[in-house]
């Protein structure tokens, strides 16, 4: 008997439904769960961690990591726009620059900014203590990635645009600020909201600086939560807080998004 | 501190002199003489790749010249210190691709260059922006944004923005040549409607029809030379020059 496509699609697709849906319960039958349970969702240890891990712990995590995308949005946009300069010494500044930090660990230039600074200037530290050192460390580091999206979206802007605000008589940097930068920004934000969701993460790296028990971000906190209980639970939590930092802000951009694309 | 050279409304709209501009070894322009009265509609016409664009954008320094002057209205804007700023703010330049800014709504669009150059105040800047909407028979779509409208609409609201800077007067680049032919019409319509409000404009264009009715003087330009000039019906019916007859007996 011969089957229409479709009808072969839809058996094809039950078939692989079915198969799906035996392997996910011959694993969850698989699972112990009484023992998961008891390494990584341990209810007491997680009583024990709130209210801190929220008060301080996603608090530190979300300002770091403000602080440090903000100061690297800056730093990208000036290094782009000196990448794109007429002047040579600022593009060949730029790009040293950019590719310095972009090719560095970020752990490495956490830890020169902790260590590395108060032996180059004796008896100096970074201004800001912990704060300082994390808006610096991440803000080069993303700055230095920012810089190329930001100077490939200025680019993508098509160059009429630059010449009708010319060509109504403003000045290059008005035309700049005021007609080519949003529409580049608005080309970048998927690129942009990727690099702050990847700082959000590299925050944690500021363990380096030895953290007093205010300054700790989520991860420092899940870590020495899980050394105190002798239990993975102090990750778990930690590691959902970060999914509901970034799951929110994807959907956030994602509006955005569609919101300049009716307007485009 | 820079001093102010005159705007002189009695000296020639624009007078190029001996203008000669190279894209790196290749001469594109080879000495233009021509100037643009007070009123007048000037229409450039020619083949592809004869200059007519870089031309055009010369007189408002979108490209440098290479040598040669440029006055308007007794300014001379190939003066290196000249605010060309300034002198564009003065002349309304229309492209082929519209360039409107895409992520501003339509109003803003004309208003943006008065608040920030003209330094209007936004109440000001609104109105002028309506009058001029209202101009070019858009006055009902000021929220949309550029990508909602029509070639032939977002054409007119290029024109309303240049003319809401209340220029002395309007550079056209093909203005018709990338709408669909049903569109073109709208937009001669407005720029006949300027003509006749007596609005100093330079034309490049293929709209023959356009450049016999409104136009007071046409220039025939080849190979970056200006090869003929004279009274639009004069030239079109009767073309002197052995390349002007053959340019117009393929377009005409
Ligand atoms: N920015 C540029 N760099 C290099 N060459 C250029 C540039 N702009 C124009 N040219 C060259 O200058 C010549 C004249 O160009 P222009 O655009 O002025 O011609 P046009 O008469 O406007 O032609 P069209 O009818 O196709 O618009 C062409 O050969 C073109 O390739
Ligand atoms: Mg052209």
């Amino acid at each position: 008997m011969a089957l229409s496509p479709r009808k072969r699609a839809r058996i094809s697709r039950g078939i692989q439904y079915a198969v799906l849906a035996v392997l996910v319960v011959a694993i969850l039958l698989a699972v112990d769960f009484g023992e998961l349970k008891r390494a990584f969702w341990n209810t007491e240890v997680i009583a024990e961690m709130f209210p801190d891990v929220l008060t301080v712990a996603l608090k530190n995590t979300i300002i770091y990591t403000a602080c440090g995308f903000s100061f690297g949005l800056v730093l990208g946009l000036v290094l782009a726009l000196m990448r794109l300069s007429s002047v040579g010494p600022y593009r060949w500044v730029a790009t040293g620059f950019i590719e310095l930090f972009r090719g560095l660990p970020a752990l490495v230039v956490f830890i020169a900014l902790t260590f590395g600074i108060p032996l180059a200037f004796p008896g100096r530290l970074v201004p800001g203590g912990t704060l300082g050192v994390v808006t610096l460390a991440l803000g080069l580091v993303g700055g230095a990635y920012m810089a190329e999206t930001i100077r490939a979206g200025i680019q993508a802007v098509p160059k009429g645009q630059m010449e009708a605000a010319r060509s109504l008589g403003m000045s290059h940097t008005r035309a700049m600020v005021s007609i080519v930068i949003p529409q580049a920004f608005r080309i970048i934000l998927p690129p942009l909201t990727n690099e702050l969701i990847l700082l959000t993460k590299d925050s944690s790296l500021i363990y380096v600086v030895g953290l007093a028990a205010g300054a700790q971000e989520l991860t420092k906190f899940g870590r020495e939560t899980m050394n105190s209980t002798n239990n993975m639970t102090g990750l778990v939590v930690v590691g959902l807080l970060y999914l509901v930092i970034t799951v929110p802000l994807a959907i956030v951009v994602r509006r955005m998004e569609a919101r300049a694309e009716r307007a485009r | 501190m820079m001093t102010e050279p005159a705007i002189d409304r009695s000296a020639a709209a624009i007078d190029v002199q001996d203008l000669h501009k190279y894209f790196g070894d290749n001469e594109v322009l080879k000495g233009i003489d021509f100037h643009v009265d007070q009123g007048q509609v000037v229409c450039v016409v020619g083949p592809s790749g004869s200059g007519k664009s870089t031309l055009l954008r010369c007189v408002n320094r979108l490209e440098e010249p290479t040598s040669g002057r440029i006055v308007v209205e007794g300014v001379e804007i190939t003066d290196p210190d000249v605010d060309v700023d300034k002198v564009r703010s003065r002349i309304g330049m229309v492209f082929q691709q519209f360039n409107l800014f895409p992520h501003l709504t339509v109003l803003r669009n004309l208003t943006i260059a008065q608040q920030r150059v003209r330094r209007r105040s936004k109440d000001e800047a609104v109105e002028v922006a309506r009058t001029n909407l209202a101009k070019v028979g858009l006055a009902d779509r000021e929220d949309a944004y550029p990508a909602h409208l029509s070639g032939g609409q977002q054409q007119r609201v290029a024109i309303a923005r240049a003319l809401s800077m209340s220029p002395d007067m309007m550079l056209f680049d093909e203005p018709t040549s990338a709408l669909d032919p049903e569109l073109v019409g709208d937009v001669l319509d407005v720029m006949r409607d300027l003509a006749s409000e007596g609005m100093t404009m330079m034309v490049v264009t293929h709209e023959m029809g356009f450049a016999r009715e409104v136009g007071h003087k046409l220039v025939f330009m080849d190979g970056g030379v200006i090869v003929e000039e004279g009274d639009p019906r004069k030239v079109l019916a009767d073309p002197q020059h052995e390349r002007t007859q053959a340019f117009l007996s393929k377009v005409l």
